[in-house]
């Protein structure tokens, strides 16, 4: 551990606000590339399921 | 050597197969590595006798700039498989790579910024690495743009195809740009021939998060391909049964 407390690890030396927004803006971006395909796949297995009941109702 | 898995390639119905085997493992391992690496590098390695704690943005920094050019060079490889073989999966591969690529170029130039403040006192330079992972940045744009503008699949897979082959003569300029010209930025940290001039406890994490990040691009774009075959082939029966299947599975 290269920090003495937690509040030190929280400020990173005076860095806390560039450290902390980078790795804040990375976990967002990560997230989002995750999120994305996943309600695209709901969304789309959404409209499938629709098409396939508006098919048997014929 | 033995190419049969590059014709089974060729056949989106066992790439959807396979990757839906694969893809629980390269998940389950981008997580953890992506933990482990920023755990480690944020509070276990030691800090930089210069840039104190800032150099901790290596770790994001690092590998989404490395991912942002392997991205790129594997759509410049997809755009020639792709115009060569005429393999169906090679278009799928360029369009859904290119989105994930266009976010780590965003975030190598956000975490660089963001880096740059406490380390040289400016947010951006025009300095040559820089500029030239912005241009990278635009090609992205262009390889998108394009291939939503062209409404024929086949005329569009094929000009996509080939702005990605042109623009691969970025991908140099970018790795060699700190050495051909005086910039700011500092030189590579990792070289094939040299052993690193960190100690250990520093680029150990680095590793782990570069690893963690390839495994994260490999999930993604899993997801994202197996998404867009199930799209383009909707006509085929193997993807009407596995609609089927998975519309069933949760009523």
């Amino acid at each position: 551990m290269s920090f003495a407390s937690f509040s030190e690890f929280l400020a990173m030396g005076n860095h806390g606000v560039y450290v902390w927004t980078s790795y804040g803006a990375g976990l967002v971006v990560l997230l989002l590339n995750v999120a994305l395909p996943l309600l695209g796949r709901r969304r789309y297995l959404q409209d499938e399921a629709r098409r396939l009941r508006r098919e048997e109702m014929k | 050597m033995n190419w049969t898995w590059f014709h089974k390639l060729g056949s989106p119905k066992w790439f959807y197969e396979i990757s839906g085997r694969w893809l629980p493992w390269l998940s389950g391992a981008a997580v953890v590595l992506l933990l482990v690496g920023s755990v480690w590098g944020l509070a276990f390695a030691p800090q930089d006798y210069q840039q104190g704690n800032s150099f901790r943005i290596i770790y994001l920094h690092v590998p989404t700039a490395i991912l942002a050019q392997s991205i790129y060079v594997m759509l410049a490889v997809a755009g020639v498989v792709g115009l060569v073989w005429k393999m169906k999966l090679a278009d799928v591969a360029l369009q859904q790579a290119a989105p994930i690529g266009a976010w780590m170029t965003f975030l190598a130039l956000l975490t660089g910024a963001v880096w740059g403040k406490p380390t040289w006192g400016a947010w951006w330079v025009w300095d040559a690495r820089l500029t030239a992972m912005l241009i990278l940045l635009f090609l992205y744009f262009g390889i998108i743009a394009l291939g939503n503008a062209i409404t024929n699949r086949d005329s569009a897979a094929k000009a996509c195809a080939v702005l990605a082959i042109v623009g691969v003569v970025n991908i140099p300029i970018i790795k060699y740009s700190v050495e051909w010209w005086n910039t700011l930025h500092q030189p590579a940290t990792f070289r094939l021939t040299e052993k690193p001039a960190m100690p250990p406890e520093m680029w150990l994490p680095l590793l782990v998060m570069v690893i963690g990040f390839y495994c994260f691009l490999g999930a993604v774009l899993l997801m994202r391909m197996r998404l867009e075959i199930l799209k383009r082939e909707a006509r085929t029966s193997w993807v009407r049964a596995e609609l089927r299947a998975q519309v069933e599975g949760r009523p």
